[in-house]
C-alpha cells in the first residue's frame, strides 16, 4: 500500500492545469491513485475475456493481438445500443460548468479529473476514429486515435470515477460522466482490464452468492454470532430464518454489513427491527443464495451487472415471498431502482408491497415490488409502531452522509431524515452545498474502495470530510451516518484522517439502539457493546443516593463530604 | 494553438466574400452559398436528430435533483425529480428557456484548513441567457427582411428592443448584448486556466464566427449603411424561390451573409447541436417512476446465470451441516 501523505500537505492541492496541452502530456500512473488488475482466476469464474496475471504497472498489459480493433468495434456496438453514449460523446459544448464539481479534481488537482476531460478522454477517441471531421483534421477537431497510451490513460481515468453523478447535475445538458464512465469501464474489460477490487467480488458473488465470498454455512454462523451479540445487549435472542420457503417477504442487504464493523451493527439492528416486528406479523427471511445487496457486476458491464442481479428475482421466486425489502446499501439502490425491473423483470410473480404491520401500499413500487428498508420504517414510525428511547443515542449528535446513488439516481433524501430524527435527539444537516442531490461522494464508491490507492482516497474523500468536519467543530457532531455499505467501509478512514473522533454509522443501528424491545433487560451499552456514558454516572448517582440517606440517618457531616467527592471523582471519570 | 487557428480561420472566412462578391461573384456568394447552407443545416440537423432517436434508451436513467415521490406525508419535488410526464415537461422546460441547471453553478475555495468553500456561481448562468435569448431576438428580428408584410411581432419586439431610443438609426439592445456575451464567453475561456485547458478549436470557432457575424451586422447597421430596400429585395427572392441579385448591395452585407451560411452549414457538424441534443437526454426527459412502470430495454437479452441448482450443489454438505434447507437432500 502506498503511503499516503500527512492531510496538512494532501491538502495543499494546486488546480491550475499544466502549461502543455491535455493530448500532449503523456499519461503517468501515479503509485496511489491505479488499482490493482483483475486475477485470471476471477476471471475464469465468470468467462471475462483475457485471462491473465498482469498489472497497470507494467509496460505491458498483455492485450490481446487485435485490441484495437475490439475496442473499436465494442465502441460502435454501444454507440447504436445507448442513446445515452451517443449524445453524450456529440454535445458537449465544453463549458467547464462540471469542471469543480468532481470530488477527486477538488481533492487532486489533477486536470483530467474535470469531469468534461474524463468524457473528453473518450470523446477525442470518438472523434479520431467515428467522425469524418476527426479522421482528417485529427487534433484540431479535437480527435485523437486510439493508442496504447491512450489506452492506458482511459483505464487510469475511468478507475478514478466513481460513477456519483455529481457532475450531471450541474450539467446544463444533463450529461452524465457515470454513463461514460460504466461504459468506459466496459469497454476496458472486453480486453480483460479490470480491477482485482471489481473482478474479485464479481467472481465471489456469482459463486456465492455474495462479495465476499461467504459461503451458506459461514453466513448461517455470523448472524448467529450477531445474535449472541443481541442476547448480550438485550437479553433477547432472536431467531431470524435463512432460506426459509413460504415467508411473506425476502430480505436482501449488501454483505458488507455481515463482514465487518461498523456494517455488522447494522446488520444487528435490522435483526432486532424484524424480532421487534414479528410479534405484530411480519414474517421475513434472510437468503444466503441472494445474500448480496450489492453489483459490482455493475461496475463491470451491464450484462455483468444482470447476470449478478437476476438472483434477486430468481431467489424471491423460489422462495415464493410476496415481495423483497432491501437494506442500506447505495449502488444497490441505483441498480434496483435504474435497472432491476428492466432488466430482470418483470416480478410479475410477486405482490405489490404492502406493510403487514400498517397496511401500507406502496405504490410507488408497484413493479419493482422492492422496497427500501428506510421506506419500510419510515413507514413503521409514522404509524407509530416502534416503541423508541431516543436518548439512547444521546451520546451521538448525528449528521447524514447522502450516498451519491440513493440521492441522484433516486432522490430518497428525506426517509433517513426522518428516521434519524425520531430515534436520535440531536440531529445536524451539513452545509447544503455538500448534501441532498449536491452531495459529495464517500471517495471510494464504484468498487474504489480498495486500500492501495489509499492516497487517491483520502483527495477524493476531502470535500465530504471538511463538510463533516464543519458540522463536528460548530454543533460538535460525532457521528457520521449513512445508509450505504460502502460508505460504512470508506468513511471509518476516511474520518481517521481527515476528521477524528467522528464515528460511521447505519441508520438501522441508531434505530436498534433506540428501540425497546419487549421483555428487554435493562439496557446499558449500544449495539458496538460500549457502555452507555451515562451507565457510570447513573451508578455513582445511586450509589450516592445511599450513602445520603445513611448520612441523613447517622446524621454525620463527614458523610456528605464524601458523597461530594465521590461525585467530583466520578464527573472526572466520566470526562475521561 | 485552436485559438489562433479558429480566428485566422474566421479572418480568413471574411477575406473570402470581401474580395470574391464582386459581379457574378455576388451570384455566389447571394444565392448559391445560402441555398447550399441551408440544405446542408436542414438535411444535416434531421440526419443527426434520427440519428438519435433512432438510437434506443435502454434504461430510465433521470439524474434526480430533489426527492423522489414517495409517501404523501414526504414533499416530492415534482420538478428536479418528476414522477410524471407534467413534471419532465416542466422540467424540460426550465432546462431549455431558464437553463435550470447552469443555474445550481457554484465555485469551489480550497483555504488553508483544509476549509473548502462553495460561492453562487451564475455568470455563467447570466451570460449563456444573455447570449441565446439576444440571439433570438436578433434572429426573430430578421423576420422583417423575409416577411412581407412585416409580422406584428416583429414590429412589437423592436420596440422593446429599440427601447433606449439612443441613435439613428435606433440602437437595438440584443445586437448590443449578443455581441458582449459572446465576447464574455469568449474571453473566459481565455482566462480561466482550467476552461483554457479543457477548449478546443471547435469552442472558439463558432464564438469566432457569431462575433463576426454581430459585428458586420452591427456595422452594417450604424456605419457602413446598405440599403435596406435593396437586402430585403433579395432576400424574400431567396425565400419565394426566385433569386435575384439587386445592384448597389454592400460587400459588408455579402460577409454577413457568408459568415452566417458558414455557421449553419457548420452547425449540424458540431457542438452546436446542443440545440437539439438537450431534448434527447435520457439523464433530463425521463421520469423517475422506474419501480412504479416498467421501463422496456428494447435489446434485453438473456444472460448466463448461476442457478440456485448449481449454487445448491456447490454447497449442499455444508449447508446441511448448519440446519439450512435444502432443495435436494
Amino acid at each position: 500500500m502506498a503511503k499516503v501523505a500527512p492531510p496538512e500537505e494532501l491538502a495543499k492541492v494546486d488546480h491550475t492545469p499544466p502549461k502543455k496541452g491535455w493530448m500532449d502530456m503523456p499519461v503517468e500512473l501515479k503509485e496511489g491513485r491505479w488499482c490493482y488488475g483483475s486475477k485470471p482466476k476471477d476471471h475464469e469464474v465468470t468467462g471475462l475475456p483475457n485471462p491473465r496475471a498482469w498489472s497497470p504497472g507494467d509496460e505491458d498489459w498483455k492485450l490481446p493481438e487485435n485490441w484495437q480493433e475490439i475496442f473499436l468495434e465494442g465502441m460502435r456496438e454501444r454507440l447504436d445500443k445507448f442513446r445515452s453514449f451517443r449524445l453524450f460523446m456529440d454535445i458537449c459544448v465544453r463549458c467547464g460548468a462540471c469542471a469543480d464539481k468532481c470530488h477527486f479534481f477538488i481533492g487532486s488537482g489533477d486536470p483530467k479529473n474535470m469531469p468534461v476531460l474524463r468524457a473528453e478522454l473518450l470523446r477525442s477517441v470518438y472523434r479520431g476514429e467515428f467522425t469524418t471531421a476527426g479522421k482528417v483534421l485529427g487534433k484540431l477537431a479535437g480527435g485523437r486515435k486510439l493508442t496504447y497510451d491512450v489506452f492506458k490513460e482511459l483505464f487510469y481515468y475511468f478507475f478514478q470515477c466513481t460513477e456519483c453523478r455529481r457532475c450531471s447535475l450541474y450539467c446544463p445538458y444533463g450529461i452524465d460522466t457515470a454513463e461514460i464512465t460504466i461504459i468506459g469501464r466496459e469497454l476496458l474489460n472486453l480486453l480483460g482490464c479490470n480491477i482485482d477490487w471489481i473482478a474479485g467480488p464479481v467472481a465471489n458473488c456469482y459463486r456465492t452468492g455474495n462479495h465476499l465470498g461467504i459461503q451458506p454455512h459461514a453466513y448461517h454462523s455470523m448472524i448467529e454470532f450477531f445474535c449472541e451479540e443481541i442476547e448480550e445487549i438485550t437479553g433477547i435472542l432472536p431467531e431470524p430464518s435463512l432460506n426459509r420457503k413460504g415467508a411473506e417477504i425476502l430480505f436482501i442487504t449488501p454483505s458488507g454489513d455481515i463482514f465487518a464493523d461498523p456494517g455488522t451493527f447494522t446488520a444487528m439492528g435490522y435483526i432486532m427491527l424484524f424480532h421487534y416486528l414479528e410479534g405484530l406479523g411480519l414474517d421475513i427471511t434472510w437468503s444466503t443464495y441472494a445474500s448480496e445487496g450489492g453489483n459490482f457486476g455493475s461496475f463491470t458491464s451491464h450484462e455483468m451487472m444482470k447476470r449478478l442481479n437476476s438472483k434477486m428475482y430468481a431467489e424471491a421466486k423460489r422462495l415464493g415471498v410476496k415481495y423483497i425489502i432491501g437494506g442500506e446499501c447505495g449502488h444497490m439502490w441505483r441498480v434496483c431502482n435504474q435497472y432491476m425491473d428492466t432488466m430482470t423483470g418483470p416480478a410479475d410473480f410477486l405482490e405489490v408491497p404492502k406493510s403487514p404491520i400498517t397496511g401500507t401500499v406502496f405504490e410507488n413500487a408497484k413493479s419493482h415490488k422492492m422496497l427500501h428498508i428506510c421506506e419500510f420504517t419510515a413507514d413503521l414510525i409514522k404509524h407509530g409502531k416502534l416503541n423508541l428511547d431516543p436518548s439512547r443515542n444521546d451520546q451521538y449528535k448525528v449528521t447524514f452522509h447522502d450516498s451519491c446513488n440513493p440521492s441522484r439516481g433516486m432522490g430518497f433524501l428525506d426517509e433517513p431524515r426522518y428516521i434519524i430524527n425520531n430515534v436520535c435527539n440531536s440531529f445536524f444537516d451539513m452545509p447544503i452545498n455538500t448534501i441532498r442531490e449536491q452531495t459529495f461522494c464517500c471517495g471510494g464508491g464504484s468498487g474504489l474502495n480498495t486500500d492501495e490507492i489509499m492516497d487517491l482516497r483520502m483527495r477524493g474523500g476531502l470535500p465530504r470530510a471538511n463538510a463533516v468536519k464543519y458540522v463536528h467543530e460548530k454543533h460538535g457532531v460525532n457521528l457520521l451516518s449513512c445508509i450505504c455499505a460502502i460508505d460504512r467501509a470508506t468513511l471509518p478512514p476516511m474520518m481517521e484522517y481527515w476528521v477524528p473522533d467522528v464515528e460511521v454509522s447505519g441508520v438501522h443501528e441508531l434505530v436498534a439502539n433506540a428501540l425497546i424491545l419487549e421483555g428487554e433487560t435493562k439496557r446499558t451499552m449500544n449495539l458496538r457493546a460500549e457502555e452507555f456514558p451515562w451507565v457510570e454516572e447513573e451508578e455513582v448517582e445511586e450509589a450516592a443516593a445511599e450513602v445520603i440517606l445513611e448520612a441523613a440517618d447517622e446524621g454525620v457531616e463527614e458523610a456528605a463530604e464524601e458523597v461530594a467527592d465521590e461525585e467530583a471523582a466520578g464527573e472526572a471519570e466520566g470526562e475521561e | 494553438m485552436g485559438i489562433w487557428v479558429s480566428f485566422f480561420a474566421v479572418i480568413a472566412l471574411v477575406v473570402i466574400p470581401l474580395v470574391g462578391a464582386q459581379g457574378a461573384g455576388q451570384y455566389l456568394f447571394g444565392i448559391v452559398i445560402p441555398y447550399l447552407a441551408v440544405l446542408t443545416f436542414i438535411i444535416g440537423f434531421i440526419y443527426r436528430v434520427v440519428q438519435w432517436a433512432k438510437t434506443p434508451v435502454p434504461f430510465k436513467i433521470p439524474t434526480t435533483g430533489g426527492q423522489m415521490k414517495s409517501f404523501s406525508w414526504i414533499k416530492p419535488n415534482p420538478i428536479d425529480n418528476p414522477s410524471s410526464t407534467g413534471g419532465v415537461i416542466a422540467r424540460m422546460a426550465l432546462e431549455v428557456f431558464a437553463f435550470r441547471s447552469l443555474f445550481r453553478n457554484t465555485r469551489i475555495e480550497l483555504r488553508d484548513g483544509p476549509k473548502l468553500d462553495y460561492g453562487s456561481n451564475k455568470w455563467l448562468w447570466v451570460a449563456a441567457l444573455a447570449f441565446h435569448y439576444a440571439f433570438l431576438v436578433v434572429f426573430i428580428r430578421h423576420f422583417r427582411l423575409f416577411m412581407e408584410p412585416v409580422p406584428f411581432f416583429v414590429g412589437a419586439l423592436e420596440s422593446v428592443d429599440g427601447f433606449v431610443e439612443i441613435g439613428l438609426p435606433r440602437l437595438m439592445i440584443s445586437g448590443v448584448v449578443l455581441l458582449l456575451a459572446a465576447l464574455y464567453l469568449f474571453l473566459r475561456r481565455v482566462a480561466v486556466p482550467q476552461l483554457r485547458y479543457i477548449s478546443l478549436a471547435a469552442d472558439y470557432f463558432p464564438l469566432f464566427l457569431i462575433i463576426g457575424l454581430a459585428t458586420s451586422g452591427i456595422l452594417m447597421r450604424y456605419f457602413i449603411r446598405v440599403d435596406i430596400t435593396s437586402v430585403k429585395e433579395l432576400v424574400i427572392g431567396l425565400v419565394s424561390f426566385h433569386p435575384a441579385i439587386p445592384k448597389g448591395i454592400g460587400v459588408i452585407f455579402y460577409i454577413h451573409l457568408f459568415l452566417l451560411s458558414v455557421l449553419i452549414t457548420y452547425f449540424p457538424f458540431s457542438k452546436l447541436m446542443h440545440a437539439g441534443g438537450v431534448f434527447f437526454s435520457p439523464t433530463r426527459n425521463m421520469p423517475n417512476d422506474n419501480r412504479a412502470r416498467r421501463h422496456i430495454n428494447p435489446w434485453n437479452y438473456p444472460v448466463k446465470v448461476h442457478s440456485y441448482a448449481e449454487y445448491e450443489d456447490d454447497f449442499r454438505e455444508k449447508m446441511i451441516e448448519v440446519g439450512l434447507p435444502v432443495e435436494k437432500e
